[in-house]
């Protein structure tokens, strides 16, 4: 029975269609999707924090307002997510404790300060950047409901990208400090984003299995490379400097060749010592906490109403 | 739909699990678009508003308890299926009419 279930998964793998919650899968393919949709809805919510910051502190209300809508999103990004997450007997309230004791990860990128508002303008352009790079093929993922939340998060992302590229424009026809003030933060950025990628190829034992459950379809490096080529113009166009001396253009392949991001960085970084990991941990923590009497009173308030129309339905 | 449903009363935070429906604009059906924790209905198409039609994404919208919905047994090759595939005569391919009889 195991072995005809198996290879009725594998064919619906090999013939491009998708697996959907109701279908058998290997425990496997479970296991991978929970955890990474699971760390990519964490991402999600984490990543509201370095930008929600800047809301009360935007320069203008055109700004504030944008920023606002930009962080909704954000919120409801990792609420598809965990919806996906759920529809593979994930649990969302196990979900959120998992994030907050440290038990799951998320996005290294989003443990680094927002010191400016330069910082909200660079990670619309390469963090989200880098998300579309990362998404984009992952609309195409086996598993239906994750590949369906990526299409409207990939609908989404455009906007939170081209936000922060024109944030940007508008800074370099300002003032000198203005213009340094975009070159510190791409400085600060560039590095980090190329790590949102994930580890080179060959230290990612786990990208081949889930490129053969087609869960994901491009390798980190493929994808990285993919960032690099499409930035480098929009940078020049922008009129700032990316901080690798070896970038530059490579006729023979017809990409860029680029250094090599600090590797050792990035593994402090997702182990829990960057600059700012505790910080958003505790923070989500404290929201979830605090929150907990809103969601107690709306499940009491709608036992009251319950028992009410019961009574008003005997009656 | 979400499966398996053994999870749809929220464990610990006792908001069960919502599936949400829009209707993208007149003339269309409603679609599945996802599912969400409320306390009650009413929370329900609030937070479904606010989730899945912050771009004019609808003009409708249903909710419903995931643990209301029935639905067929799992795969593609379920035997529930069956009766409807071997009747030919059900689409109009199955009737040879010839080239030159118009408009049918």
């Amino acid at each position: 029975m195991s072995a005809e279930l198996q290879e009725h998964f594998d064919e619906t793998i090999a013939r491009e269609q998708r697996i959907e919650p109701r279908d058998w899968m290997p425990e496997g393919y479970r296991k991978t999707l929970v955890r990474q949709i699971a760390q990519h809805a964490h991402s999600e919510i984490i990543g509201m924090q370095p930008e929600g910051t800047w809301i009360t502190r935007a320069p203008s209300l055109r700004r504030k307002a944008i920023l606002f809508a930009k962080v909704q999103d954000e919120a409801g990004h990792g609420l598809y997510l965990y919806s996906a997450a759920e529809t593979l007997g994930a649990d969302r309230a196990d979900l959120t404790e998992r994030l907050i004791e440290g038990r799951q990860k998320y996005s290294s990128i989003f443990n680094y300060p927002t010191p400016t508002f330069a910082d909200v303008g660079v990670i619309g352009w390469f963090v989200d950047g880098a998300a579309i790079c990362n998404q984009v093929p992952l609309c195409r993922s086996s598993y239906g409901p994750y590949a369906r939340a990526m299409v409207r998060i990939c609908k989404e992302e455009s906007f939170h990208q081209r936000q922060g590229y024109e944030l940007l424009m508008t800074m370099m026809r300002g003032t000198v400090a203005q213009r340094e003030m975009v070159q510190d933060a791409v400085d600060r950025w560039w590095w980090p984003s190329l790590m949102m990628f994930g580890p080179p190829d060959q230290e990612s034992p786990n990208s081949a299995q889930s490129m053969n459950w087609k869960i994901k379809r491009h390798s980190n490096d493929e994808l990285r490379q993919r960032f690099v080529d499409m930035t480098v113009p929009q940078a020049e166009k922008l009129g700032v400097t990316l901080p690798d001396p070896e970038l530059r253009w490579n006729a023979t392949r017809g990409r860029y060749d680029f250094g090599t991001p600090d590797w050792a960085e990035l593994k402090r970084v997702i182990s829990g010592d960057g600059p700012c990991n505790a910080e958003r941990v505790a923070r989500r923590r404290s929201a979830h906490e605090e929150g907990a009497w809103v969601r107690e009173a709306a499940t009491a308030h709608a036992a009251k109403q319950a028992a009410l129309s019961n009574e008003g339905a005997a009656a | 739909m979400n499966e398996p449903q053994e999870n749809t009363q929220g464990s610990k935070d006792g908001w069960p699990l919502y599936e949400v429906f829009v209707r993208g604009k007149r003339g269309l059906n409603h679609v599945h678009v996802g599912s969400l924790h409320a306390a009650d209905d009413r929370m329900a198409l609030t937070h479904a508003r606010d989730l899945y039609t912050r771009r004019n994404e609808g003009v409708s919208i249903w909710v419903v308890r995931s643990e209301n919905i029935a639905a067929t047994t799992r795969g593609e090759k379920d035997p529930f299926f069956d009766p409807s595939a071997d009747k030919v005569y059900r689409h109009p391919t199955f009737y040879d009419i010839p080239d030159d009889v118009p408009h049918i």
